[in-house]
């Protein structure tokens, strides 16, 4: 297995539909897990935010055969956007059975030399916009999910250690983790499961704000024990099991789909050569 | 013409959707070409892809026409 086999087709998430917010192109991690459900029969609904990611996503959930009125704009930073939303799903579906939370942001200049410098302002808004929109969305979808239902968000690795660059939204994805605990129990009452996947690193549009990201890219690559990256179709299989019933029984979690690469305490000793060109590599682009 | 100017007018063509005749050396994705700035990071993810290279973001920012970018890659590229 490379990452890169064919695309499971099945019933597992047949009868069962949703949203996924966060689809920007055909490289997001989202679309990995749309793609996956979707070959397994779920009907899912896209959110867009503006124009630029409208003609982008449309297109993609045309070519899933999503119908044009379930790509929806949504800002998750405007609470008449987000109810619109729901108003739409519930509207056409009356329930929903997941929701797929893909979207962060903060401002380049931050994502780049130190944290320290972070502003309040960027501070504030990647916190608004990368964490408390998970509570805002589990909000609004518990009343269309009293049939029970499984939520599932994106993280990453830089929540639990340092990475370069990634700053304050290494902060903001281990409050967002902090948050799928919290969520877990108020929501596991009523019969739905929140979890996130932590990914390693994967070229995506959003990626492409991180600085040195090709770095962080290559050191995974080298060091993680399957001496690979991931694809966003491996977290698609990942997001398929929490999506469908296969994980009726996991709630809370925060699952590594990275290769490996949180298990390891230090570098590959038998990749030195391969390491030290890489560093020598980052000290002439500093 | 030479093959890097090929296959990079190629995908300019298939990314943007503009007809080939309008994709000159000349021609500023933005301003000619109707790129919007997701297209310009994508086209670079795109070039990278196409010719096995790395662009850094400094040289990302510089790459402005479709001639910048047959510049850099016939400089870089493997």
């Amino acid at each position: 297995m490379d990452g890169s086999g064919p695309i499971q087709s099945g019933t597992l998430m047949a009868g069962k539909k949703g949203v996924i917010l966060g689809v920007a192109n055909d490289k997001s991690i989202a679309w990995g897990i749309a793609k996956a459900i979707a070959a397994q029969g779920a009907e899912i609904a896209f959110t867009y935010q503006g124009d630029a990611l409208k003609k982008r996503v449309v297109p993609l959930a045309e070519s899933l055969g999503c119908s044009p009125d379930m790509v929806l704009p949504c800002d998750v930073t405007d609470e008449e956007s987000v109810d619109a939303v729901f108003q739409a799903l519930e509207r056409s579906w009356g329930k929903i059975d997941f929701l797929v939370h893909a979207i962060a942001y903060s401002d380049k200049d931050e994502l780049k030399g130190e944290y320290l410098a972070t502003t309040r302002g960027n501070f504030l808004r990647t916190m608004d916009i990368s964490c408390y929109s998970l509570t805002a969305l589990c909000q609004r979808a518990m009343p269309l999910m009293s049939e029970g239902g499984s939520i599932l968000t994106l993280t990453y690795f830089g929540a639990e250690r340092v990475m370069p660059h990634y700053n304050v939204m290494g902060v903001a994805k281990a409050a967002l983790e902090a948050s799928v605990r919290y969520l877990a129990v108020d929501c596991g009452k009523r019969n739905v499961r929140v979890n996130a996947i932590s990914a390693g690193p994967i070229k995506t549009l959003a990626a492409s704000g991180i600085g040195d990201f090709r770095y962080i890219l290559k050191w995974n690559e080298i060091n993680s024990p399957m001496r690979r990256n991931v694809t966003i179709d491996e977290v698609g299989g990942a997001g398929l099991y929490f999506l469908s019933d296969l994980a009726s029984g996991a709630t809370g979690e925060v699952h590594h789909v990275d290769c490996g690469y949180h298990t390891v305490g230090m570098v590959r000793e038998d990749a030195a050569d391969q390491i030290s060109e890489l560093l020598q590599g980052l000290r002439r682009n500093g | 013409m030479s093959d890097v100017a090929d296959r990079v007018k190629k995908i300019v063509v298939e990314h943007l959707g503009v007809e080939e005749d309008k994709v000159k050396d000349e021609a500023s994705f933005i301003d000619d070409l109707g790129a919007d700035s997701l297209d310009t990071v994508e086209l670079v993810m795109a070039f990278e892809e196409e010719f096995g290279c790395e662009i850094p973001d400094d040289a990302a920012e510089k790459i402005m026409t479709v001639k910048d970018a047959i510049d850099f890659i016939e400089k870089n590229a493997n």
